[in-house]
């Protein structure tokens, strides 16, 4: 599973991100390749990449494990926290308690919405498609009663938004964030009995159960992940775009499968590395870019995001067949 | 079904006798329930109505039916189509794309090129336009392998993305005669005390027409066997001699159909063709299957149960404010709606299942 460190999906990773550059190089000019520009691309991946792990984790679970209420939770996370410290601290006297209260409201929606999909699928045997359908509407619901569909403006709170927007030694503070949890989750699936029993689940949950593996503990834990990971999201979000809404990035849940899909998560279950999720959101944004600097619409972007998943699906169907008859002598 | 009973019965210790018999009893009562899907909705039905009703009396205005028919009329072709995509084992998320894409393009087109044409000729050419995209699907999914729901999201966004790129982003409001007038044709009309006008669209017939149609491809054909087999299990079904894979295209190409005459009737009950319609109702749509009784793993679902669940959804988004609940909270309780159904038909599998 692990073994091979440079697998054939990496490489292809690698090699389409070196692409798009050299694509987008030859297309647009040397702006693309400008710090700046590599900057502001690096400041987008967090909040899709976040979601796209917590899709990962879903997915290795097995069984058709999905989670399609991650955006819809990010929001949410995002209004409640923003609730919370505004009715408990003004920013202009306090902005650090502010962006605190904020960040801690945010992570306990991540939490309590991750408690509920785990919950559902994994000790009250919801299957995953339907509890987070039901959740995305659910979460969305309440986000929208509570705003009652506006937009809320955070207000410039300096040290928020230079956490959002302002890297440090050339790097963004957020994406520097979205590295390290990706290492921790990726430590987190090798290295703990939780990450085994995860790969173990999904590559066959019947085998599991018998082997004395908690089935249902796992999925909670792996559908809670998931929450907490989404919430992260929102706070991304908030932080860069100084507001939060019900309905910000609607197109995110595609996207965040693409990106599984893409890293070569297997739909079925029992696969997925985090290092390929993480080269394959970069990939999808160095494409998004490419398309903002050829001046394509938004709309042209979803037909290429669907068509995409597709060519992907199709891809790691043939890699899937090519080498499986490889790996079975050993 | 009796092989599970019988595990049920000689499983527990005979210091247990009454438990035991409260379990089987609760076994067959939720195998009842399994095998009578419609009544779950039905019980919904009847209490919404009840409750609604009696808080605020002008539910039972015959204009307030009517209305309540009218708008069920689109998500219940949609939901006849994800009803038969459900019981062959499959999910499908594009119907709504499909729809779109098939009525604009049929709109402008026939206004431009054959203004005169009438009703069946323009179904017609939505349900071919809707069948073809969904034999899309099918083709997809027999041949990439992968989750019907991933591949579904994926031809979601390439069609809605193909109609806003390069069809148009335009409404159009210059529909078709034959559409309008069919819109506008009432299978009965009244005049309430108030002087309000009431009728019920004709264009409801097209549902009901659907419904039958359907069930009788799921109970009276070879093809319908050949759905609940595959859904129930695509191995076994295999070794049994069924087509898996003419199976697949069938249920996407019927789904895809029904898509396109939703489209149709869209445009033909709003007298006007918005590309960015329908988009976004995917969720409630599926949720009026799974309320009526289809499991997501395939093998069940029945028309009727279907049809109860869509008026279900339907009741909900259109009678909440009859209540005073605010339009900003109905996303909120459809949503917990679709929770308490996912909640009920699991703990129903369980009892059924005699765990």
């Amino acid at each position: 599973m692990h073994h091979r460190s440079l697998d054939p999906q990496l490489l292809f990773l690698l090699f389409v991100n070196a692409a798009v550059v050299v694509a987008a190089m030859v297309l647009t000019g040397p702006e693309f390749t400008s710090a700046y520009n590599f900057q502001s691309m690096a400041s987008q991946v967090p909040e899709l990449g976040l979601l796209a792990l917590g899709v990962m984790l879903a997915m290795i679970s097995g069984n058709g494990g999905i989670d399609l209420s991650g955006i819809a939770l990010a929001n949410l996370a995002g209004i409640v926290g923003y609730q919370i410290a505004v009715a408990t601290v003004d920013p202009s006297v306090a902005p650090l308690s502010y962006i605190l209260v904020f960040s801690c409201g945010a992570l306990l929606i991540g939490v309590i919405g991750g408690a509920i999909n785990g919950a559902l699928i994994g000790y009250a045997g919801v299957t995953s498609i339907i509890a987070t359908l039901g959740t995305q509407l659910f979460f969305t619901g309440v986000a929208v009663g509570l705003t009652g569909g506006s937009a809320q403006m955070l207000g410039y709170i300096p040290m928020f938004d230079s956490f959002g927007n302002v890297p440090v030694m050339g790097i963004p503070l957020t994406f520097a964030l979205f590295i390290i949890i990706a290492l921790a989750v990726a430590a987190m699936l090798k290295f703990t009995k939780f990450g085994t029993h995860l790969f173990l689940m999904g590559s066959n949950a019947k085998a599991a159960y018998f082997a004395g593996i908690p089935v249902r503990s796992v999925l909670f834990r792996t559908f809670f992940l998931s929450g907490i990971l989404a919430s992260v999201a929102g706070i991304v979000i908030a932080a860069r775009t100084s507001s939060v809404k019900w309905d910000y990035g609607t197109s995110y849940v595609l996207a965040a499968i693409l990106i599984a899909v893409m890293a070569g998560v297997r739909p079925q279950g029992g696969y997925g590395r985090v290092v390929c999720v993480v080269l394959s959101a970069s990939a999808l944004q160095l494409l998004s870019s490419l398309f903002n600097f050829m001046a394509l619409s938004n709309f042209f972007r979803d037909f290429a995001w669907g068509v995409l998943l597709l060519m992907f699906l199709a891809f790691s169907r043939f890699d899937y067949r090519t080498w499986l008859p490889m790996r079975r002598p050993s | 079904m009796t092989t599970m009973s019988e595990a049920t019965t000689d499983a527990p210790a005979a210091g247990e006798d009454a438990m035991s018999r409260s379990t089987l009893y609760k076994g067959r009562a939720a195998r009842w329930m399994v095998r009578h899907p419609a009544v779950f909705p039905f019980v919904l039905l009847v209490l919404i109505g009840l409750v609604v009703g009696t808080i605020n009396p002008f539910f039972w205005q015959l204009a307030n039916l009517f209305d309540i028919l009218r708008a069920a009329v689109v998500p219940g072709l949609l939901a006849l189509g994800v009803l038969v995509v459900l019981a062959a084992g499959g999910l499908d998320v594009s119907f709504t794309a499909i729809a779109a894409l098939v009525m604009y393009p049929v709109a402008v087109f026939v206004s431009g090129s054959a203004p005169d044409l009438g009703i069946a000729p323009i179904l017609l050419m939505g349900a071919v336009a809707g069948g073809l995209l969904g034999t899309v699907n099918g083709i997809l999914v027999n041949v990439l392998k992968a989750p019907a729901l991933i591949i579904t999201i994926g031809t979601q966004y390439a069609f809605r993305g193909l109609l806003l790129t390069f069809v148009g982003t335009a409404l159009f409001t210059n529909i078709p005669a034959s559409m309008t007038r069919f819109g506008q044709l009432a299978l009965f009309r009244g005049t309430t005390q108030s002087g309000l006008n009431v009728a019920l669209p004709a264009f409801v017939l097209v549902f009901l027409a659907a419904a039958v149609v359907t069930w009788l491809v799921l109970n009276r054909t070879l093809i319908g066997r050949a759905i609940y087999a595959v859904g129930g299990s695509s191995d076994i079904a295999a070794r049994l001699g069924y087509n898996v894979s003419r199976v697949h295209l069938f249920v996407f190409a019927w789904a895809g159909m029904l898509a396109g005459v939703a489209g149709i009737m869209h445009v033909t009950a709003n007298r006007l063709a918005n590309p960015f319609d329908l988009a976004g109702t995917e969720l409630s749509v599926i949720a009026a299957v799974i309320l009526g009784g289809a499991r997501i793993t395939g093998g069940t679902g029945t028309v009727l149960g279907t049809v109860m669940g869509t008026l279900v959804i339907t009741l909900i988004n259109n009678v909440l404010i009859l209540v005073g609940v605010p339009s900003n909270w109905q996303t909120a309780i459809l949503g917990a709606f679709i929770l308490l159904a996912g909640l009920f038909y699991a703990r129903l599998d369980r009892l059924a299942a005699g765990r």
